[in-house]
């Protein structure tokens, strides 16, 4: 047997233990040397440990699964390294980009967008109703655009030259804006949530006493403003060079997506992503921590999520018209049909539901359109731009590998751990003290 | 706690903040425009070089290809190649097809970069990796490439070669016009290796008038189109044919417009959308935040 594969399925399996392990050290660490089993599994803290002595087989077949996602990840990683991007992937000189550019990187940083939008609409516009939403809504931004970067970073076939971007200004590529306004942003989202990680610091004596983290954490509150700003702007900025990116290629995307407005749509997608992403991240987080469910709040951004999207199908079908592409809606082909579907279940489906009050009032029917925002007007859409549009061109010779599947799957599994690390041990939620009460 | 320092802010402090915002925004607005006007029109105003290739003329003898492989020090040297990859950067495709006469005939078609005057990969780039030499040839560096592939999605004929194989440090590989022998004053490889006069190298103007005399002084042989004036705002490979570019593989579909001029359309927007993005949130910020005290009691 080939020694590398041995090295490598070595290291896959001693990787993520060592990383369980790890994190399971540091958790019992900051929970202040009181062993529970919810931070025996990793991050998979997520439900707090209360709750954890029920259904012990099901927990066990998550954590085995979890393993086994980041083992194989790890290996498969491995293989990308040693043998290249071709080894693992389906991708090709006739088809260069594929599932980490068009899911985890465009549909990602979509995804993200909850960041900007929720941190403008409480901050900016100043809607205090919101702000309980803003911490978490920004900690799923920022472990989303990490996400996004380590994708790009497996992605890159010389990811060592990453930092190249900020260096060789290239104001005509819509790829380097992007970097450098994902590379600023990024810091920006730290900034903003900074304060978060302080406030949690500044509650051990024996840091406070030795570093300045409490003038730090006065320091960022007050200019908290600033970094919002500086979030929305940067945020306007790459959101809709993501879309920018395909108005290069007007002889291969296909005309129901080409269009010089795509910059335009993405921005607007991507503010009814930031909503819907907002509406998940609090259903999902209240099931898992036991927390009460923000009802009034949630059907608002729904509102507006419905009002996003409205503007969104508006400017999607008046841009269509004004480049008589109208008939390919028609055409029935894969396109037209993927088309479709988009359009149906991502958009007008959610709108409407949301559009009306009484159903609005509903958390199954909220979470439902906000799933299917996410899952069709943002996910299908960033691969029809960056993979269906493209085949009438290029033939179908892409679709991914099992292999490119499952580093995605690593990356997700990866973020949604870290996130429910941090809502455990940092005061994400407005009601931390319950949770995290060990700690002095 | 967050709360306790915004209410605690003062009127003088937030405007403070806010300016610093309107200050980081403008900011970042002139210096985009200071560097915005540099690049774009480099190469219009310089001579460019270009091929001249004459598919009625080649006889497929494969010179051009292996003199590339030579002069490029590329592997497989003896061999003829048969596609374009890594290691190949120019190949002879034999294409048989069906004459206007009813004829079966064969045609030898020399494929390679087609150097783009606005290069969709040059502008795809962003570490200028990929970058314009003014003079015709579109170059690589591998030094700054952070191998992310854009240019290979972003070229309109499919050029760009990726080692695919390769961990670590992989290429993007292709034709580079023999830039450094260009920079002696010499000729493309492929073009000093050629026998019958299939290959011709020139300024890219003087070119296109030869190509239209050729076309003139035969025009019952030659198709009246030279392909690559008008393709994708122009290349500096210039292709003549006697049967019909389509049935040699060619894309005759291709916008005669640059398509980086679509891209640039939105990039130059950039700027004002910083500053009204910036004006606007840091106004809007202002205009909530006027009397924090008295909305706190909402």
């Amino acid at each position: 047997m080939n020694p590398v594969v041995l090295v490598i399925v070595a290291i896959s399996v001693v990787v993520p233990i060592a990383f369980v392990a790890i994190v399971r050290r540091l958790a019992f660490r900051l929970a202040g040397g009181q062993s529970s089993s919810a931070v025996m599994t990793a991050g998979t803290s997520a439900i707090p440990s209360i709750r954890v002595s029920i259904d012990f087989g099901w927990k066990l077949v998550r954590d085995l699964m979890v393993l086994l996602v980041l083992g194989t990840g790890t290996s498969i990683l491995l293989l990308r390294f040693i043998y290249g991007i071709g080894s693992v992937t389906n991708l090709s000189d006739q088809f260069p980009l594929g599932l980490w550019i068009g899911f985890d990187v465009m549909g990602g940083v979509a995804l993200a967008a909850g960041g900007f939008v929720i941190a403008g609409v409480a901050h900016i516009f100043h809607v205090r109703r919101f702000e309980p939403l803003a911490r978490p809504a920004v900690l799923t931004a920022l472990l989303g655009y990490l996400m996004a970067v380590a994708s790009l970073i497996v992605d890159l076939g010389r990811p060592y030259n990453v930092w190249r971007p900020l260096v060789h200004w290239q104001h005509r590529s819509p790829l380097w804006e992007v970097g450098v306004c994902v590379a600023l942003y990024s810091g920006v989202l730290f900034m903003e949530f900074l304060p978060v990680i302080l406030e949690r610091v500044n509650q051990i004596e024996v840091v406070t006493k030795r570093l300045p983290t409490v003038p730090l954490y006065r320091f960022f509150t007050r200019f908290a403003i600033v970094f919002v700003i500086l979030g929305v702007v940067l945020s306007t900025m790459h959101q809709s060079s993501l879309g920018s990116l395909w108005v290069l290629v007007p002889e291969k995307l296909h005309p129901l997506w080409y269009s010089i407005r795509l910059p335009i749509l993405f921005w607007i997608s991507a503010v009814a992503a930031g909503f819907a992403m907002t509406i998940v991240e609090s259903t999902l987080s209240s099931k898992a921590f036991g927390r009460g469910l923000e009802l009034d709040l949630l059907s608002d951004l729904g509102k507006y999520a419905s009002v996003m999207l409205w503007i969104y199908l508006g400017v999607k079908f008046a841009d269509l018209a004004m480049r008589d592409a109208l008939p390919f809606l028609f055409e029935g082909s894969l396109q037209s049909f993927s088309f479709w579907i988009e359009i149906l279940l991502g958009v007008v489906i959610p709108a409407t539901v949301l559009s009306i009050r009484p159903l609005r009032k509903k958390p199954a029917l909220i979470f439902g359109s906000a799933a299917l925002i996410v899952l069709f007007c943002i996910v299908l859409n960033r691969l029809n731009v960056s993979m269906i549009g493209l085949y009438p061109f290029t033939g179908r010779i892409y679709t991914p590998s099992w292999m490119e599947l499952m580093v995605s799957a690593a990356i997700i599994s990866l973020g949604v751990l870290a996130f429910g690390a941090a809502a455990r041990y940092l005061p994400v939620f407005p009601q931390h003290e319950e949770l995290t009460g060990t700690a002095d | 706690m967050s709360e306790c320092g915004r209410k605690a802010l003062s009127r003088r402090e937030f405007l403070k903040q806010v300016g610093l915002g309107t200050a980081a925004g403008v900011g970042t607005w002139l210096v985009a425009e200071r560097v915005r006007p540099a690049a774009a029109s480099e190469a219009e105003n310089k001579e460019t070089f270009g091929i001249l290739i004459d598919i009625s003329r080649c006889v497929g003898c494969n010179s051009c290809a292996l003199a590339c492989k030579e002069s490029n020090n590329l592997p497989d040297k003896d061999q003829v190649p048969e596609a374009l990859d890594p290691q190949t950067y120019t190949f002879v495709q034999p294409v048989s097809l069906t004459t206007a006469a009813g004829e079966v005939a064969t045609r030898y078609v020399k494929r390679q970069c087609m150097h783009c005057l606005d290069a969709a990969c040059v502008s795809a780039c962003p570490a200028a990796a990929m970058y314009s030499s003014g003079t015709g040839p579109v170059v690589y560096r591998a030094v700054r490439c952070l191998g992310c592939r854009y240019c290979e999605a972003g070229c309109p004929f499919t050029i760009p070669r990726f080692n695919w194989d390769n961990g670590v440090t992989p290429k993007i590989n292709k034709c580079w016009m023999c830039y450094e022998r260009l920079a002696e004053g010499g000729q493309p490889a492929c073009v000093a290796a050629c026998p019958s006069g299939a290959l011709h190298f020139d300024k890219r103007e003087r070119l296109l008038s030869e190509a239209h005399a050729r076309i003139e002084s035969d025009p019952d042989r030659y198709l009246h189109h030279v392909y690559g004036e008008h393709e994708v705002g122009g290349t500096s490979m210039l292709y003549l044919s006697d049967v019909p570019f389509e049935d040699l593989g060619f894309r005759t579909n291709l916008p005669t417009f640059a398509p980086p001029e679509e891209t640039e359309k939105v990039m130059s927007a950039l700027p004002m959308v910083i500053g009204g993005m910036a004006t606007l949130m840091t106004g809007t910020a202002l205009y909530t935040h006027r009397r924090p005290h008295e909305e706190d009691e909402e």
